[in-house]
């Protein structure tokens, strides 16, 4: 046993790292709308999966069917990048104004607020089943099918460690990823955008008497989560080349679990959320095999609550309420 | 509310009387209806659409003969949801009063239905459920066309250790009801033959399967059998090849569909294996009977029969036959199938007591030029 894990270990953090950005990248939009609104966006497993959708259109409208090479391909990445975060962060939107706001408008409960995602994300898998996949896609009757992305790149073998090899794509995920969230990190502690999201976590109250417009706050918060949502569904998708309706089921459970784990409301936590859950999954599936992964995570998750019942890093979006 | 309730009972109560004195069924006269249930829009319907097409055609050839009592094909959507399969099959039978049913397709629904119809004393031959224990509850009035896993996975193994002549294979499974047993049976018989056996389970609701690849790829197999359906079946070969695993890919009949193909890509896909109880009429094919099941099949759907479209279509026939031979009710079309010795296209079609088959054939497929293509007999196949 412990043979197997010397002999997987390189292998297992290449990946536990590269599905690990992933899960960062979506516990970002959890935990930054937490730190503004103290609830849980339940429906942002469905920006998820329609990031992953925005991200397929662009070489199903551009008919690519053979690898490209080149500036073709950094150029095509970069534009499913861009209609991932278009698609996904025009949903977070729209799931703000009509499923949310309402309902803060009128001081309903956060429970029913809950609801209201939870409905909105069936809605929003059932429209992507039934209507946006048989016919966008053009794939009638097939609209609960797996969808493969078109070979878009070699699987070119970049360098290895310890005799493993290390593909693009997998470098491709963890850079973009990383990339992301360092300017993701700058535009929220050093803009004045990110000051006022920043003010509203904190005390909502204060901040509007301080002149800051708490529905243009929240809206940015929904855009900006969605947007990183956008680019992992982006990265998914080029990485793993395949997505369906329901995928953002367990992706949401994950990253979800991930912004907890590394402290919810903690933006740097999510990434330390996300990566470590991302190594310990992959980690103990060489122990106790691949079916037990998600006990494994889940397990991880109760311990570090027990012991730590603010996360990894805790909260730090809203320091000043503890 | 309680009042409409109540009526609505005594409505039921009063057709149900009807057809028994007027000896024909709760349908439009001179018709019965029998029914197909399965995932027909879920994520495995490739693989439950070809037996649906299969017996449609043989019940529209049927009606197309204008007999005196034709038959209605009634579609129940199960999407392969346990809990959804049973409210169909109780909307079948009080709502529908359907004679006979062909599935459920996937054994998973089949465990939790199977009750449901014997309660009712409803007739049912499944063309693709294949798990052993189906037939070990003493049903009587459940049958399947096909044999089971306890027989494919033997007949997979043999192959495995014979004819693709591998000495250390890895096997996974999808821990379902169909994918645990099938993947089981492989491991039980590989063992007798001296062969290493590695396991690994996968969960077949995820997409990222790095840890079992990394696994497959420390143990460097010379072949490996995934025991699950296609869904799955084609991202896991996709990234085993992603991690330069080139050992030769084995599954089930739940992964014998294009899907797999589509899945792992074509290029990944070259060269797959897989073994199915069922009998695909692929275009090479001799036998006349099989034939002339492919050209109709073709003309109906402009598609190439696949996985289990003869099974359906013998399926239907065995219904068909009964309803030719004047029995239109439930008892009787159940008595009627346990004595039926016909002729099908996918093999001669005669039942045992406890609902099997008795033709016990397993074939191995392979895909080449992107295409599957029948290599053979499991116990004859050879690796070119």
């Amino acid at each position: 046993m412990f043979n197997d894990f010397i002999n997987q270990f390189w292998p297992s953090t290449v990946d536990g790292l590269a599905f690990g950005s992933i899960y960062a990248l979506i516990a970002l939009g959890y935990t930054m709308v937490y730190g503004v609104l103290r609830l849980i966006n339940f429906a942002h497993s469905e920006v998820f999966m329609i990031g992953t959708f925005g991200a397929m259109f662009v070489p199903f409208v551009l008919g690519i069917n053979s690898a490209l090479t080149g500036l073709a391909l950094v150029g095509v990445i970069i534009l499913m990048i861009l209609a991932g975060m278009l698609a996904s962060a025009g949903t977070a939107v729209a799931l703000e104004r009509i499923a949310y706001r309402p309902l803060r408008r009128r001081g309903a409960s956060r429970l029913a607020a809950l609801i209201s995602a939870i409905g909105a994300s069936i809605f929003l898998q059932e429209l992507f089943a039934l209507i946006v996949i048989p016919e966008v896609f053009d794939r009638p009757q097939q609209g609960r099918i797996q969808m493969a992305l078109p070979p878009i790149m070699e699987r070119t073998e970049l360098f290895s460690i310890a005799g493993h090899p290390v593909k693009l794509h997998q470098v491709v995920v963890v850079v973009a990823a990383v990339g992301m969230m360092v300017v993701l990190d700058r535009l929220v502690n050093r803009t004045k955008i990110g000051r006022g999201i920043r003010a509203t976590a904190q005390n909502p109250e204060a901040a509007v008497l301080m002149g800051v417009n708490i529905d243009s706050i929240v809206r940015m918060t929904f855009l900006i989560g969605g947007g990183m949502a956008g680019v992992a569904g982006a990265l998914y998708l080029i990485a793993y080349e395949n997505t369906n309706y329901y995928i953002g089921f367990l992706f949401g459970i994950k990253a979800f679990t991930a912004a907890v784990l590394g402290g919810i409301g903690n933006l740097r936590g999510a990434l330390v959320g996300g990566v470590t859950l991302g190594l310990v999954e992959n980690y103990g599936a060489i122990f106790f095999g691949s079916d037990w992964k998600h006990v494994i995570s889940f397990t991880i998750l109760v311990l570090v609550l027990m012991f730590r019942p603010t996360g990894i890093l805790g909260e730090s979006l809203q320091q000043a309420r503890a | 509310m309680a009042l409409a309730l109540g009526l609505a009972a005594c409505g039921n109560g009063g057709s149900e009387t009807t057809p028994a004195d007027g000896g024909s069924s709760a349908a439009a006269p001179g018709a019965v209806k029998i029914g197909f249930m399965g995932d027909l829009t879920g994520a495995n319907a490739g693989i439950v659409i070809p037996p649906r097409n299969g017996a449609k055609l043989a019940i529209d050839q049927y009606n197309k003969t204008n007999p005196a009592v034709k038959i209605e094909l009634v579609e129940y959507d199960s999407q392969a949801d346990p809990s959804k399969a049973v409210a169909l099959a109780q909307q079948a039978i009080k709502t529908d009063k359907i004679v006979g049913l062909i599935g459920p397709a996937f054994s998973g629904e089949s465990a939790q239905v199977g009750p449901v119809l014997e309660e009712a004393k409803l007739p049912s031959i499944s063309a693709s459920a294949t798990n052993v224990k189906l037939a070990e509850n003493g049903w009587k009035y459940w049958h399947r066309v096909l044999p089971n896993d306890g027989v494919q996975g033997p007949g997979i193994a043999d192959f495995i250790a014979g004819g693709a002549a591998a000495k250390n294979v890895f096997v996974i499974d999808d821990k379902s009801e169909y994918g645990k047993p099938l993947a089981d049976a492989v491991r039980a018989q590989l063992k007798t033959k001296g062969v290493t056996v590695t396991d690994d389970s996968l969960d077949p609701a995820e997409s990222d399967f790095s840890s079992v690849a990394n696994k497959v790829a420390a143990a460097k197999p010379d072949a490996i059998f995934f025991g699950g359906y296609y869904a799955a079946g084609g991202n896991l070969l996709k990234q085993l090849r992603d991690k330069n695993v080139t050992a030769k890919f084995l599954s089930g009949d739940g992964s014998l569909d294009k899907g797999l193909i589509e899945g792992a890509g074509a290029e990944n896909a070259e060269g797959a294996l897989v073994g199915c109880p069922c009998y695909i009429a692929t275009p090479d094919v001799t036998d006349a009977k099989v034939k002339e099941f492919a050209a109709a099949y073709k003309a109906a759907y402009s598609a190439d029969p696949a996985i289990y479209a003869s099974e359906g279509y013998d399926a239907a026939t065995v219904f068909i036959e009964a309803v030719k031979a004047g029995k239109t009710t439930p008892e009787d079309i159940n008595q009627f199938i346990s004595t039926v010795d016909i002729a099908g296209v996918s093999k001669q079609v005669k039942f045992a007591p406890n609902g099997e088959v008795e033709a016990k054939d397993i074939y191995i497929y392979q895909v080449k030029g992107g295409a599957i293509t029948l290599l053979g007999k499991a116990a004859e196949a050879k690796l070119g």
